[in-house]
């Protein structure tokens, strides 16, 4: 299997265009910790990646096991004179589906479930082959969806949003928190590692394997 | 430290998505050789496209404010909320630090957006050289805090699901809820469809 590379572009490998202003630059190594910034808008050209692909999959795979987690567990549990009521993420999904607000059941679903979990399992896919420094099948459609899915992930707001309506359901009721809350709290920490990092670094450290 | 070239200076540009260095194509059908999506110096018909989200999403934002989001019901009474009364209550009842978050997830946010994205899309359709470091960041701004506001939402969620105690007590969803998402997600596709780097292009100064 012999290594092939698209030829024409390398003159183009060490430049850096900002996304915000158009500005070039070349390219520059950065050590831990260091921010490469556009000096002409003052945005983020280019963060020194300090975790390893290694580091990312094994961060992948707990988020995924968090996710998990999050999911099937109760977030938190309401009591009432002997009775008590609880749910989850999904069941916050059906009840406003039941009550009339379909559209917002489904944004629910997709903002929290479905985009987050998509881009958790294309993340996987991709770093499973980016680790034998390989472009995994679909590579260049999985790291275009991870992309345009980034914006469209709202654990954190939902962390907070729990927060909100414990103390909001607080005054009425006892309020017992259950792993759930955990597992999303532990999340956003997560998410906000990998948000650090922009996952289109892996196009450099991975070669398109052609036979 | 004179300001370095801009790409399409040096007949360069870099797609949108996957950032590869390509050589400046005006040709609308162009794709990424790296990652196949479709190459474009600027978002197309970003003015346009981020005029109208705005403007609908300005539209939503009055039903959104002035319908009720939530109904608390219990057997001696029932309490519809807007979200302004809804954080007036937080206020009173529970806790004025949430009651602040929850004020600035809501009301600052999509009023902060609506300002910053008209002052954006107007000072760029002027071709205004003033200030664009600054504009440049209120735009970033804008992307970072724009999916905050679906904070309300997620609590009128997680309330509907909770609190299910049959007759004793009940909260469910009411329109204002579904207004206020559309807003939400209208305004993050404003910003998204808006180009950044028209605040450097054609500026009448220099």
């Amino acid at each position: 299997m012999a290594l092939k590379r698209r030829d024409g572009m390398h003159h183009a490998q060490n430049l850096i265009i900002c996304e915000h202003c158009d500005s070039v630059y070349q390219k520059r190594k950065l050590s831990r910790g260091q921010v490469a910034d556009c000096t002409v808008c003052g945005a983020v050209l280019e963060r020194h990646q300090w975790i390893g692909v290694d580091g990312q999959f094994a961060l992948i795979i707990a988020a995924l096991i968090v996710f998990v987690i999050a999911n099937v567990s109760p977030i938190v549990t309401l009591k009432l004179s002997g009775m008590a009521e609880t749910t989850t993420l999904w069941g916050a999904v059906i009840a406003m589906w039941n009550d009339g607000a379909q559209l917002v059941a489904a944004l629910t679903a997709l903002t929290l479930f479905f985009f987050p979990l998509s881009q958790l399992v294309i993340f996987c896919w991709v770093l499973w082959f980016a680790r034998e420094g390989r472009r995994a099948p679909g590579f260049a459609q999985a790291m275009t969806a991870l992309v345009r899915v980034k914006p469209w992930s709202m654990i954190e707001v939902f962390m907070l949003g729990t927060l909100v309506a414990v103390v909001k359901a607080h005054t009425y009721f006892d309020v017992v928190p259950g792993p759930g809350i955990w597992a999303f709290g532990f999340l956003t920490v997560l998410i906000t590692v990998f948000s650090s990092h922009d996952t289109r670094h892996l196009w450099d450290v991975t070669k398109d394997a052609k036979a | 430290m004179s300001a370095p070239p801009r790409a399409r200076e040096l007949g360069m540009m870099s797609c949108h998505i996957c950032r590869l260095v390509t050589a400046y194509s005006d040709d609308p059908h162009a794709h990424c050789p790296r990652c196949h999506s479709a190459l474009h110096v600027r978002k197309q018909g970003s003015i346009a496209r981020s005029w109208a989200l705005l403007l609908a999403a300005a539209m939503f934002y009055i039903p959104a404010n002035v319908f009720p989001i939530m109904r608390t019901q219990s057997l001696s009474s029932k309490d519809d909320n807007t979200i302004l009364s809804g954080i007036f209550e937080l206020w009173r009842a529970g806790s004025p630090g949430l009651a602040v978050i929850v004020f600035t997830a809501s009301i600052v946010v999509p009023m902060l957006k609506f300002i910053i994205m008209t002052i954006l899309l107007v000072s760029v359709q002027r071709s205004s050289g003033l200030v664009s470091k600054q504009r440049a960041r209120l735009y970033r701004f804008v992307e970072l805090i724009g999916y905050w506001s679906m904070l309300d939402v997620f609590v009128v969620a997680i309330l509907s699901a909770l609190v299910h105690f049959q007759i004793l007590s009940r909260v469910e969803p009411l329109p204002g809820v579904v207004y206020f998402g559309v807003v939400v997600v209208l305004t993050m596709l404003s910003a998204m469809s808006f180009d950044p780097r028209l605040i450097w292009d054609n500026r009448k100064s220099q």
